[in-house]
């Protein structure tokens, strides 16, 4: 009999919720096959079967969850009798996991609950929870003074890691962290006001609504804040005839579509083509910064921001610089429909080194997008314009996209972002080289 | 300045103030021709005689009751009880008499009461003989709870507290009489307050918090931490009620640490009624949740090896402190 152990499918994952057994009690399964869809705090993920047989068990139903390595099914033979320990105690167990989740949504006596299920003495002591148990639902440890000087310090400490007991963030690491900050930053950078508090509570409570943060949202937050805290972010901005680049759009459409896998290739895929191509001309670009030196990465993974009804994601089209056109089209529908059906796995939006956003769609003029940590520059795309230009001494109209490079000072200057836009630009103007 | 025990220093300060005032008289259980079970009165009785040094009956309830007469009479006594053990036979007295006068009879009766004994183990008098009782009283108001720990804390805080006109609990301990310490020489006039706490050694990585015995492992537990570059304040109350609890903050807001060191049991203790004022006062100076130390949650084991295995030790100490100092902040 071989068990199924809920897989660790991303750093942050602590457990999983089974959404969907697809294979039920008694189906045949195949070693590759999917067993059952689950949800993480990320991603919803088919996990697969590592064995071939019976699927003897389940020992989670549909609904409950298990931490990482929990047994949630047995696979065996057919006559292959079932432990007597799993065959009642896997009942209860998910029972319990059950109980838990209910308890958690309606908010009565988790604490019970959990302690019962732990075994957890201090949890019933006194009904609070053990760190371990509090930390899946993200919440940060931190010792009180830590906290209070994080704040008084205006430090979003969310992404400190503790050195404490249980991960704990102690004033030690806040310190280190204020330290640090007082290196790289200029003395004389102006105090950052916190937002006076009367402001806030004027507005009455009951003009507002809270929304609790999902945890896309508390990532978003947390990422997107420590960049425009720790990178110095400079802009800069090229305007692009895009004439070629929309003949040369449909020309290979007009193709494409008689393929075997027919596909339309979006504006957005040819400039992931450009960015991919460019970031090889100029490597200088493709790099990370970690304090003491630059990375510079081999490879060029290409990020595309796909915006969700909850938030946003990047996935990555790897190795962009290395397929055709036409394979980025595919790659990047795959991964934007993987993303709006919340499927993504965390290979899927991790490691990449350059992201492009593209908000073109929206009648954009141009904008300004944050950097992707720990990448170092990000491409934010406007609209495709009829714009007034002079061409030959004469005023005329023609189509015209802006384009602004978000570049992290500290790994790249002013001139090699403005080459690298060049670059882009070139390939975008005269686009017959994304193609050889 | 000379050295002393703990015992003669209380035998200095009984007699400077029954030299000094003739209305201080002291009662107890064989305290007279006996000179004490601790030899605290020794020859006292042949110094002041049988009307102000009175040997009693073995009866806690009739004798605390006499005192507490006494001085609703206008005389200052005090009581020696053979352990604090045996004050629970007195303990209506103490705590619906001696706390409640002054404060239900509109404040005309004053009970200028000292009542001093021994708790504590480790010199194998059982279970019942061994126990650690300050938060029982300390709990009540009315009532005034010192456990000095050294003999000139010892002689400075009895004087005060024959001097004060209210009830006085002066708990000793059994293993402390023979403890020996700086002394002024007799009849150099000093006193040592009721509610002021000291620090007995400074540092800045964790406040270490005790009293009475536990002093004195917990000063060698310093020493041993000191070695290793963690440095501790050791605060010694010596007084749990009142409590000087000003600089307790003042020094866990220096160090942001506080380990709770005393031979009690841990449940609804001197430390836990400590560790819940720290929390409520200094919870944003915290950066680690205040560690204990205390004696087994059993009743003391007259066996010799279990009762060193259920009292705290200097590892405890020192382990407790090593819990919640990160090796970074003394090293890095």
């Amino acid at each position: 009999m071989k068990t199924v152990e809920m897989p660790k499918m991303g750093d942050t994952m602590e457990e999983g919720k089974i959404l969907r057994w697809i294979k039920q009690e008694g189906d045949q399964v195949a070693k590759g096959e999917s067993l059952a869809e689950v949800e993480t705090d990320k991603v919803n993920i088919e996990i697969e079967s590592f064995a071939s047989g019976v699927l003897r068990k389940i020992l989670i139903p549909e609904g409950g969850s298990a931490p990482i390595g929990a047994s949630i099914a047995l696979i065996g033979t057919a006559d292959e009798p079932l432990p007597d320990s799993m065959s009642s105690n896997g009942a209860v167990k998910a029972a319990v996991t059950q109980e838990m989740e209910k308890a958690a949504k309606t908010g009565e006596g988790s604490g019970r609950v959990l302690s019962e299920a732990k075994g957890d003495y201090r949890a019933k002591q006194t009904g609070v929870q053990s760190p371990a148990d509090a930390g899946s639902q993200g919440r940060i440890f931190i010792s009180p003074i830590a906290r209070r000087i994080a704040e008084e310090n205006q430090l979003d400490y969310s992404g400190v890691e503790g050195t404490g007991p249980n991960g704990r963030i102690i004033k030690l690491d806040i310190e280190a962290v204020l330290a640090q900050k007082q290196e790289t930053v200029a003395p004389s950078t102006p105090v950052q006001l916190p937002i006076p508090e009367a402001e806030l509570t004027a507005i009455e409570a009951t003009e507002t609504i809270e929304i609790p943060l999902t945890a896309m949202r508390r990532t978003i937050a947390k990422r997107l804040s420590q960049s425009m805290q720790t990178s110095p972010h400079f802009y800069v901005t090229s305007v692009i005839d895009t004439g070629k680049l929309a003949d040369l759009r449909r020309q290979i459409n007009e193709y494409a579509q008689n393929e075997p896998h027919s596909v339309k290739v979006s504006f957005n895929d040819l400039i992931v083509k450009a960015v991919a191509i460019a970031l090889v001309r100029m490597p200088q670009v493709n790099v990370s910064f970690a304090e003491d030196r630059l990375i510079l990465k081999k490879q060029v993974h290409i990020g595309m921001a796909v915006a969700l009804e909850q938030g946003l994601i990047v996935p990555v089209l790897r190795n962009a610089d290395q397929r055709s056109v036409l394979a980025i089209a595919r790659e990047s529908q795959r991964l934007a429909e993987l993303a709006r059906t919340g499927k993504l796995r965390p290979e899927d939006f991790s490691g990449g080194t350059f992201t492009v956003s593209n908000l073109g769609m929206f009648d954009v003029d141009s904008f300004t997008a944050v950097i992707n940590p720990p990448e170092s520059a990000i491409l934010a795309v406007g609209s495709i314009t009829p714009t007034p230009v002079v061409v030959d001494g004469q005023v005329v109209v023609r189509d015209r996209m802006k384009v602004t490079l978000s570049s992290d000072h500290r790994a790249i200057d002013g001139v090699t972002a403005a080459r690298f836009l060049q670059e882009i630009r070139r390939l975008l103007e005269e686009p017959f080289g994304l193609l050889l | 300045m000379r050295t002393i025990t703990y015992r003669d220093a209380l035998r200095e300060a009984i007699r400077e103030e029954m030299l000094r005032d003739e209305r201080i008289f002291i009662l107890g259980e064989d305290i007279a021709g006996y000179g004490g079970t601790y030899a605290v009165s020794k020859g006292l009785f042949e110094e002041f005689g049988e009307k102000r040094v009175r040997d009693t009956p073995l009866a806690e309830e009739a004798i605390t009751g006499a005192a507490i007469g006494a001085a609703l009479g206008g005389l200052r006594p005090i009581l020696e009880l053979m352990t604090i053990n045996f004050s629970l036979l007195a303990s209506d007295l103490l705590v619906n008499s001696a706390a409640k006068f002054h404060y239900m009879f509109g404040g005309q009766p004053q009970i200028p009461l000292v009542v001093r004994m021994p708790g504590g183990g480790g010199a194998q008098r059982g279970a019942q003989h061994s126990q650690m009782l300050e938060s029982w009283y300390a709990h009540i108001p009315g009532l005034k709870v010192v456990m000095p720990a050294t003999p000139y804390d010892a002689k400075g805080m009895l004087k005060s507290a024959v001097r004060d006109p209210n009830p006085v609990l002066f708990i000793e301990h059994e293993l402390l009489y023979n403890v020996k310490g700086e002394v002024p020489d007799e009849g150099v006039e000093y006193t040592v307050p009721l509610d002021r706490g000291e620090v007995k050694r400074e540092g800045q990585h964790v406040t270490i918090i005790t009293f009475s015995r536990m002093l004195h492992v917990t000063l060698q537990a310093a020493e041993e931490l000191a070695k290793e570059g963690i440095e501790a304040e050791v605060i010694d109350l010596r007084s749990i009620r009142p409590i000087d609890i000003d600089l307790i903050l003042d020094s866990v807001k220096k160090t942001n640490r506080v380990v709770i060191a005393e031979e009690g049991w841990k449940y609804f203790g001197t430390g836990q009624g400590l560790a819940a004022l720290i929390y409520e006062f200094a919870f944003d100076y915290m950066d680690a949740p205040i560690q204990h130390v205390n004696s087994a949650d059993v009743p003391m084991p007259y066996s010799k090896v279990l009762e060193r295995a259920a009292l705290p030790n200097k590892s405890d100490v020192v382990n407790a402190v090593k819990a919640i100092v990160p090796q970074a902040l003394v090293h890095g």
